[in-house]
């Protein structure tokens, strides 16, 4: 018998909210946050809408009390995960080993894509603080000083897969006796370096996003991050804090088809789904509902569909894409969707996605289209699939 | 530049741009397919052959689902280039 | 050639990798998008499977610390120089630093568990983490696992503006190697433990050490060779003498970053290295001159500038 791993906290900052709250408060209202660029420098400001955490840095800073030169994908992961641990209980000082498992995919390219231009002039000018938290783990590294882990801190990036198999990680630590207590999620900034590169594979939506929608037409990026706080048993029952969720199953495979495109069948995301209900011991009747990756791409949404339809056949269980509200948050989007799968199934209620006029999946009932509380959630799946075709699901029960 | 002209140029500039090292302009005839069974080029290729065009020839693909068609092979390349000059003028 | 006869040290301030045919190694269609790192990965990957007879790994685990620099680099460059515009998305998407791991179960066709750590001087060592927990939860698995770091032109002159190459040389690298729970007739060594410790506090380290050697029922005097990523850098010297000196005074120790510079997963180039001696039971006279006596345990002491140290013990099988 594989040891339980519970959540027991959750933060969250999206373009829909600076914390967990706001985030249900605009779920629950239909209120997406995707619209016209605010912050992010760039050529195509009028051009593409994006899901922007409403702050500039400086807000972001005072948010975390910081001073000096920051990645703005540190603060947003600082600001999600600190809320997750006071969430959980935990405000320093704490008696457990702890870890920080982050995942990103940009780390501090908001910073660097500014020091590029004088340094591309002559190799001795640009700001060097602009650099310092270029590397990924630089942007961990600054957030688990910030809160105090030295236990064990690492970071993953698996593109658009990373913060689900950052939750993945934790757990397994947690179950080998490894660590008792692990915050695990990720972040991603928007830069122009990801709004570009999307743009060049043109699959960037010039209006708001309809992920799994017939008229889709791409998607729009977002920023946030997402972290969940996870623990042992033991620890869940010596604080006697609430107890959100279990995390029964979790897989990650690769579809080895291509480095950006999904294959026509889904086999990265069908062998993900089905790795992930085998360890929770569930069969698909068994999941109430599915947070899907979703990004709105043709590509994507059909091959996440084709995976859904070999699983369930016509018997699928209710499904929507919150990405309607956030954006694609890329690294990000695996530890935001986990906090509202978590949420769903805490509150037993559906989050709906937005825009939808003619569902890729026509059975009726299936796309949740509108807020719908008091229904009957014993397990949700939880979708992040990536280039490289890195695919990983995360199925959270009932605690 | 005429047709053939344009032929030969357009074969350089894609085996600079998408680095087919092993190929010479010899090796590609001009009714020679492009992607999958003939050079075996992909999705992300006809993402480069969208930028090349507008870059070095002007030629600006205005619908993505116009490339299975003007890329099948570098004479249809070219005649889209020809195509496209002779609307605008 | 026996790699080991032929190691020399390397001189001069940016040390760059001996890069083999890779026409050999990969399929030549699937080179030409690949940058050097992806190509240092790839082939040390399909090198490590084939020697292993390994066709289709339970999984792929890399570790990185910088990622794909040069195609991040090219894109970065491009969009200030355009401006934004005229941008094509080969640079970009091989730019994500799962790249090396996705192209090697591309080529394998490959569907299993594959991640990548991308945590500094701890990449590698997390991803060696990650490998010893699947083996744990599957001991059937084989494991791909390896580290992937390159220097450009860009990185090493901003590397250089902080100071990191004043008193040590720039390095890189990529190696692979496979990983199962049991021994088999080629096996290079037994991974027999790893401790991580990042800026470490009074006595950490040396803690660190004797709780690995317990672990494992050994004494310092079980330890043959010591292997430390030291080099000319004052702000590790210390560390460095402590464990030389004071914990292990009777041991010879040997310094591997003559031979690959200083970079983020350097700690996986002195992984292969001591595998090898222990495979061959010879140790390069670069590592120890004259070595004499029993050769069954290395432990590797590294700490990478950044303050990430890790400890990692390796026995012979």
């Amino acid at each position: 018998m594989v040891p339980p791993v519970y959540i027991a906290g959750l933060g969250a900052i999206s373009a829909i909210g600076n914390n967990v709250a706001e985030n249900v408060l605009s779920l629950q209202s239909g209120r997406s946050g995707i619209g016209k660029i605010e912050h992010l420098s760039t050529l195509h400001k009028e051009v593409f809408p994006v899901g922007e955490v409403k702050s500039a840095n400086e807000e972001l800073a005072e948010r975390c009390g910081w001073t000096g030169t920051n990645s703005r994908s540190a603060m947003l992961a600082y600001i999600a995960a600190r809320e997750a641990l006071l969430d959980a209980g935990f405000d320093g000082g704490m008696p457990y080993r702890t870890g920080l498992v982050s995942a990103t995919s940009v780390g501090g390219m908001d910073l660097t894509e500014n020091f590029y231009p004088a340094f591309l002039e002559n190799n001795l000018s640009g700001k060097l603080r602009n650099v310092v938290q270029h590397e990924c783990g630089a942007v961990t590294e600054r957030v688990a000083k910030a809160l105090g882990i030295t236990e064990f801190v690492t970071t993953i990036s698996t593109a658009c897969s990373s913060s689900a198999n950052a939750i993945m990680l934790a757990a397994r630590m947690i179950r080998h006796g490894l660590l008792d207590i692990a915050i695990a999620g990720g972040t991603d900034a928007l830069s122009k370096f990801t709004l570009n590169g999307f743009n060049t594979l043109m699959i960037l939506d010039h209006q708001l996003c309809q992920p799994f929608d017939q008229g889709r037409r791409g998607l729009n990026l977002g920023e946030g991050a997402g972290f969940v706080v996870l623990t042992s048993e033991k620890v869940a029952d010596a604080t006697r804090h609430k107890k959100y969720a279990r995390l029964t199953g979790y897989c990650n495979a690769n579809d080895a088809h291509h480095q950006t495109a999904s294959s026509p069948e889904g086999i990265g995301s069908y062998t993900a789904m089905m790795g992930a209900m085998a360890m929770a011991g569930l069969a698909p009747g068994d999941i109430d509902y599915i947070n899907l990756h979703g990004t709105g791409t043709q590509n994507n949404d059909a091959s996440e569909s084709t995976a859904l339809h070999r699983i369930f056949g016509t018997a699928y269980p209710r499904m929507s894409s919150t990405k309607s509200f956030t954006g694609h948050t890329l690294a990000a989007c695996g530890g935001i969707e986990a906090v509202y799968s978590v949420l769903s199934l805490e509150r037993q209620c559906l989050f709906p996605g937005l825009r939808i006029t003619t569902p890729v999946i026509e059975k009726p009932g299936v796309m949740v289209s509108a807020y719908t509380p008091d229904v009957a959630l014993r397990n949700v799946l939880s979708n992040s699939f990536g280039f490289g075709g890195n695919c990983s699901s995360l199925i959270f029960s009932q605690a | 530049m005429n047709r053939e002209q344009l032929i030969e140029d357009l074969k350089g500039q894609i085996i600079e741009q998408l680095n087919l090292q092993q190929v010479t302009p010899a090796d590609i005839k001009a009714d020679d397919p492009l992607f999958n069974e003939g050079l075996g080029l992909d999705s992300i290729d006809a993402l480069e052959l969208i930028v090349l065009l507008q870059q070095k020839y002007s030629v600006k693909l205005a619908n993505a689902e116009d490339g299975p068609k003007v890329f099948q092979s570098v004479g249809s390349i070219a005649d889209f280039i020809i195509a496209t000059k002779a609307e605008k003028s | 050639m026996d790699p080991l006869t032929g190691l020399k040290a390397l001189s001069g301030n940016r040390f760059t990798c001996e890069e083999p045919d890779y026409m050999q190694l990969i399929e030549p269609k699937l080179i030409r998008r690949m940058s050097r790192i992806i190509r240092m990965g790839v082939a040390t990957a399909m090198d490590a499977l084939e020697q292993a007879g390994v066709k289709d790994p339970s999984a792929i685990i890399t570790g990185t610390a910088y990622g794909c620099l040069e195609d991040t680099g090219i894109f970065l460059q491009r969009m200030v120089e355009n401006k934004e515009e005229m941008l094509t998305p080969t640079a970009f998407i091989q730019s994500t630093h799962n790249t090396v791991g996705a192209q090697v179960a591309l080529l394998l066709k490959c569907h299993s568990y594959n991640n990548t750590y991308v945590q500094r001087g701890h990449s590698f060592e997390t991803a060696l983490l990650d490998t010893m927990l699947l083996l744990g939860e599957n001991p059937a698995a084989s494991v791909l696992v390896g580290s992937a770091d390159e220097t450009t032109n860009q990185s090493f002159v901003l590397l250089e503006r902080f100071g990191l190459f004043r008193h040590q040389a720039s390095g890189e690298g990529a190696c692979y190697f496979v990983a199962g729970v049991s021994p088999a007739a080629g096996s290079l060594a037994k991974m027999a433990g790893l401790k991580t410790i990042f800026q470490p506090g009074d006595h950490a380290v040396e803690k660190a050490v004797h709780s690995l050697l317990s672990q494992n029922g050994m004494k310092p005097a079980d330890i043959h060779i010591l292997l430390t990523g030291r080099t000319n850098e004052p702000s590790t010297a210390t560390y460095y003498g402590m464990v030389e000196k004071t914990i292990f005074p009777l041991t010879p120790a040997g310094q591997f970053k003559s031979l690959c510079g200083e970079y983020p997963t350097a700690s996986a180039f002195a992984f292969w290295l001591a595998a090898k001696i222990l495979k061959q039971q010879s140790v390069p006279s670069i590592i120890c001159p004259s070595f004499t006596g029993q050769l069954k345990n290395i432990l590797i002491y590294n700490i990478d500038t950044a303050g990430y140290h890790s400890l990692m013990l390796l026995t012979a099988c």
